[in-house]
């Protein structure tokens, strides 16, 4: 595996996106579960399928989007996608979570449209959706890189004040933070991370990378901070295993990884379970 | 004479075309411990986020410190401490230290990390509530009374000069009511820390409080506790809807339903 690796490029390219995938992603992902957005992460990687079919489909017209990375017009739709989220929350404030089904069902709408116009990239539209060993670029590496020195800035910035965000949000506006503007910056970054993690993970599971490694470490963690390590280390550990095992059996690492994730996940609960157990039959 | 903590000019609040609050004008002076009462839906909470800037009010202005509340820089200076069952995420994987240090990150400002010493300041306020053995403890664990008493850490750790509790015993057991509204008197007359509490436990606050407001979408009453008694039948019944029965106490007076 090391030898392949080290032969070839694209194996290069897929490792290391994976690598700073499996920090982003969680590390991103603690913030998304404990403020309950779960669900907004998955309606914003669909909005990113209706930017990356929309460009293949435009690259077979239009000569300029031949050129183009699709994933630029993925990053512009989630980002997009992120925003109109945020409008559709403050318009239905009693019904937020309307905004969710909507914008999911008009990014799953746009890109069946895109799909159905453009023939012949059924290859490549797999890869978007189920992720790819193979097809990570020098560019997409780039753009992935790109994105996680954003995600780290912007989480040793506001840390704190995400994490007051996070925990209480009436308080956290009551003491004077700027909730909305922070709130505001999650929210483009959210959609930055699964427009970059697609690549690897793929469109249909790129939000369980941001939530099962958090679910995981949410049940043996005793505080903030180490949910935070446990998550990276969780996410880490299911990119590594994913990626080797979608090498050697030929299958889409997206489903390898979640897979990965989900079997640890089991593995904490049970282990959990087990600790809890001894625990009562010890002061019994 | 020093300018008021809080200041409520002729303060009126509507929401969706219904009138919240009216006309409202209130002052709280530094050392007060301030009770809000009224019935429910008298606008006690809505007067509270008014005062805290988390709703704008449709008519008057408030003065913070002498300040127009727009320019009020300085939300350090007053704590506040929400309803436990309106707001916190419960599941939330921290620890109390964690949770009562949060309440320094508008003290630290934007950009920066909380200063070195924090851990000192979190262990102050943990002490100053009788929580200081809990440090390390995940607050989810904690029963409704100890969490109440991680979050007013929370809203001391940053040595505010107001505390502003909304309904801060509910979900607390009956029995720690008591020792909770001691431990906020302890804070008013040991640290001169100012508080404005609204609550439901008319007959629990009285002993403890120094100045009671009387709030039904408008004040009704405002002043010493002990001049509480002074209310004609009238304004108790146009304050409560309904009349009400006058108990007397040693010190002081307080009606309830």
């Amino acid at each position: 595996m090391i030898d392949a690796i080290l032969t070839y490029e694209f194996l290069q390219n897929a490792f290391a996106a994976g690598l700073i995938i499996g920090v982003i992603a969680p590390l991103l992902g603690v913030f998304i579960v404990v403020r309950r957005l779960s669900l907004i992460a998955d309606a914003l990687s669909h909005v990113t399928l209706a930017g990356i079919a929309g460009s293949l489909f435009l690259s077979q017209s239009v000569a300029a989007f031949a050129l183009l990375n699709p994933l630029f017009l993925g990053i512009a739709a989630s980002v997009g996608g992120s925003i109109l989220i945020e409008r559709l929350r403050s318009l239905y404030k009693h019904y937020e979570e309307l905004a969710i089904p909507i914008i999911m069902s008009a990014g799953i709408g746009f890109g069946a449209i895109f799909i159905s116009l453009a023939q012949g990239f059924s290859n490549d539209l797999f890869g978007y959706l189920f992720g790819s060993v193979s097809a990570v670029s020098r560019e997409d590496l780039m753009i992935v890189a790109g994105i996680a020195i954003v995600v780290l800035v912007f989480i040793l910035l506001f840390f704190k004040e995400l994490f007051v965000l996070s925990f209480d949000d009436e308080y956290a506006k009551a003491s004077g933070l700027p909730a909305k503007w922070i709130h505001f910056l999650f929210m483009i970054v959210t959609a930055l991370v699964i427009a970059g993690s697609m690549r690897i993970v793929g469109i249909l599971l790129v939000s369980s990378l941001m939530t099962i490694p958090v679910a995981a470490a949410m049940r043996v963690a005793k505080s903030f901070k180490q949910t935070i390590l446990l998550s990276i280390f969780f996410g880490e550990f299911s990119v590594i295993t994913g990626l080797v095992t979608a090498f050697y059996f030929n299958l889409a690492p997206g489903g390898t990884i979640v897979v990965t994730s989900i079997f640890l996940l089991l593995l904490v609960i049970g282990f959990k379970k087990i600790s809890v157990s001894m625990k009562k039959g010890a002061v019994a | 004479m020093d300018a008021p903590l809080i200041n409520i000019k002729e303060i009126s609040y509507e929401y969706e075309q219904t009138k919240a609050l009216e006309n409202i004008s209130l002052q709280v002076e530094e050392g007060d411990f301030l009770a809000i009462l009224g019935p429910n839906g008298s606008g006690k909470s809505t007067l509270l986020k008014v005062m805290l800037g988390l709703i704008k009010p449709t008519k008057g202005k408030i003065e913070l410190f002498g300040v127009d509340s727009k320019n009020f820089k300085h939300r350090e200076w007053i704590g506040y401490v929400s309803q436990k069952s309106n707001s916190f995420n419960s599941g939330f994987p921290a620890t109390v230290e964690e949770v009562v240090a949060g309440g320094l990150a508008k003290k630290a400002g934007l950009f920066h990390r909380l200063s070195k010493n924090y851990k000192q300041d979190v262990k102050e306020a943990l002490l100053s509530v009788g929580m200081e053995a809990f440090s390390g403890r995940s607050v989810s664990e904690l029963s409704g009374g100890q969490q109440q008493r991680v979050f007013i850490a929370r809203a001391l750790v940053a040595k505010p000069k107001v505390l502003i509790l909304d309904e801060p015993t509910v979900g607390i057991d009956h029995q720690n009511v008591q020792s909770f509204y001691n431990m906020l008197a302890s804070l008013n007359r040991d640290q001169n820390i100012t508080l404005v509490l609204v609550t439901h436990d008319v007959d629990t606050v009285t002993d403890r409080i120094t100045h009671v407001a009387c709030l039904n979408q408008t004040i009704h009453f405002h002043g010493f506790k002990e001049q509480l008694h002074t209310m004609s039948d009238a304004q108790r019944e146009a304050w409560y809807g309904h009349s009400v029965r006058k108990i007397h106490h040693i010190g002081g007076s307080h009606s309830h339903d």
